[in-house]
């Protein structure tokens, strides 16, 4: 039996208990996580979810209007760590709109709300793992977690991948925002590791006249190769 | 080998409700499926305060044991039961409420004759996790539990927590824990 495994990195994510971002006090377990084998449930995972409608990959044309703001496209990869591209998989978003509100009802901070903005979005894939949405850049906003603090401009991703084992929920970050230094939540995650959350801003990709583009490639925990897969592997190849 | 290196967890934040809901998300099984069935619990924090902007994620066997997946060594199985998607995924409502409407897994395989119990792997995201904790979710009326070899690994008293109770008629019930005395087992997967 060809065994695949997708092994955890302690030293890329986050400690679920992280003091700075509050909410984790409450939230967080306090006891040790027992190592569950990876077995048939867990190198196994939902393939294909939900419906993708017209409009689910580009933010700005899911209402009668534009949206205001700065039209950007998000664009990249979604790679295993060996580099293997993950094709048709779905990729969702979700973000604030250019005033930095979301349109959601425990939002209720004095930006204003978009009517041409719901920013919510769905993508899978293509067979080369390349992913792309249109949007508005969306703004950086306030929260509670203590005196002054505003989130750095993100937006949600989540990936599922082909396996239980590869599921991952994050945000992309734009480049040199100066709230980095003060967000509890960016800086919960190991330094050297934060700023691959950081998207790069990308003049060749940017569409004349009609959208800055950032490209943000995404990497899952991959599959260590067993003996087998490489006995049978026909070509040879560099990982 | 190359690494490339991982994408870090970030959380879902309290607005994940904006790109992660659809209706028909707690249907693992199309309304109407014979012998479905319903799985609920509430989610609460360390307080005992439920937590109303949290979600839940499920991913199983179908009932003869198999996934639609070429990843499963003895290759993908198309589900005996139509419509059958092995995924489900519930937010929390403001009373910290979640509900998967599904069909019961089969037994699986686990390597050196050992037999894992039916189970569905469960994923929790909220606001105030970083990443996603991963817990399991077995049934009370379920004689195999006292040989799965996962449950076997886990302190006798804190099994209950893993172990959903009937409730009814294809009704099982368990109940979250994030924290606390009662905390639910949680996995490194
Ligand atoms: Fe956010």
């Amino acid at each position: 039996m060809t065994e695949l495994i997708y092994p955890y990195a302690e030293d890329t994510h986050p400690p679920l208990d992280s003091p700075g971002y509050r909410s984790t006090g409450l939230r967080a377990p306090t006891r040790r996580p027992i190592v569950l084998p990876q077995r048939f449930t867990e190198i196994t995972g939902p393939l294909l979810v939900g419906e993708i409608g017209p409009n689910d990959h580009d933010l700005t044309r899911q209402h009668d209007g534009e949206p205001q703001g700065q039209r950007i496209t998000v664009s990249g990869r979604v790679l295993d760590s060996g580099g293997r591209p993950v094709p048709d998989t779905l990729v969702e978003v979700w973000q604030a709109n250019a005033a930095g509100r979301y349109r959601h009802a425990g939002d209720t901070w004095p930006a204003p709300i978009d009517p041409n903005f719901s920013g919510g979005g769905r993508v899978v894939t293509n067979s080369l793992g390349e992913y792309s949405f249109t949007t508005v850049r969306p703004g950086a906003y306030p929260w509670g977690n203590h005196p002054n603090a505003w989130r750095p401009a993100h937006i949600h991703f989540s990936l599922f991948g082909r396996a239980f084992t590869q599921r991952l929920v994050t945000q992309m970050y734009f480049p040199d925002d100066p709230l980095f230094a003060y967000d509890p939540i960016y800086n919960s995650v190991p330094e050297g590791a934060r700023e691959r959350m950081v998207s790069r801003f990308d003049l060749d990709t940017t569409q004349p006249n009609w959208a800055l583009s950032y490209r943000w490639d995404i990497v899952l925990r991959g599959r260590e190769q067993t003996v087998f897969e490489q006995v049978d592997a026909g070509e040879p190849h560099d990982d | 080998m190359t690494e490339y290196p991982l994408t870090p967890s970030q959380t879902v934040g309290p607005y994940l409700s904006l790109g992660l809901t659809w209706p028909a998300g707690p249907d693992v099984v199309p309304p109407g499926t014979p012998d479905a069935i319903r799985i609920s619990g509430v989610l609460f924090d360390g307080a005992g305060a439920v937590v109303p902007d949290g979600m839940i994620e499920t991913w199983q066997a179908d009932p003869d044991g198999r996934f639609a997946h070429p990843d499963d060594p003895r290759g993908a199985a198309e589900p005996g039961v139509p419509g059958f998607l092995g995924f489900g995924r519930s937010t929390t409502d403001a009373e910290g409420r979640w509900e998967i409407r599904t069909v019961r897994p089969g037994a699986l395989p686990a390597g050196d004759g050992l037999t894992e119990a039916p189970h569905l792997d469960v994923s929790v995201f909220a606001r105030g996790l970083l990443d996603r904790v991963v817990t399991r979710i077995y049934f009370s009326d379920e004689p195999a539990n006292d040989t799965d070899p996962v449950l076997g690994d886990v302190p006798t008293e804190r099994r209950e927590t893993l172990v959903a109770q009937k409730d009814g008629d294809g009704d099982y019930r368990l109940d979250i824990h994030l924290q606390g005395p009662r905390e639910t087992v949680f996995f490194q997967v």
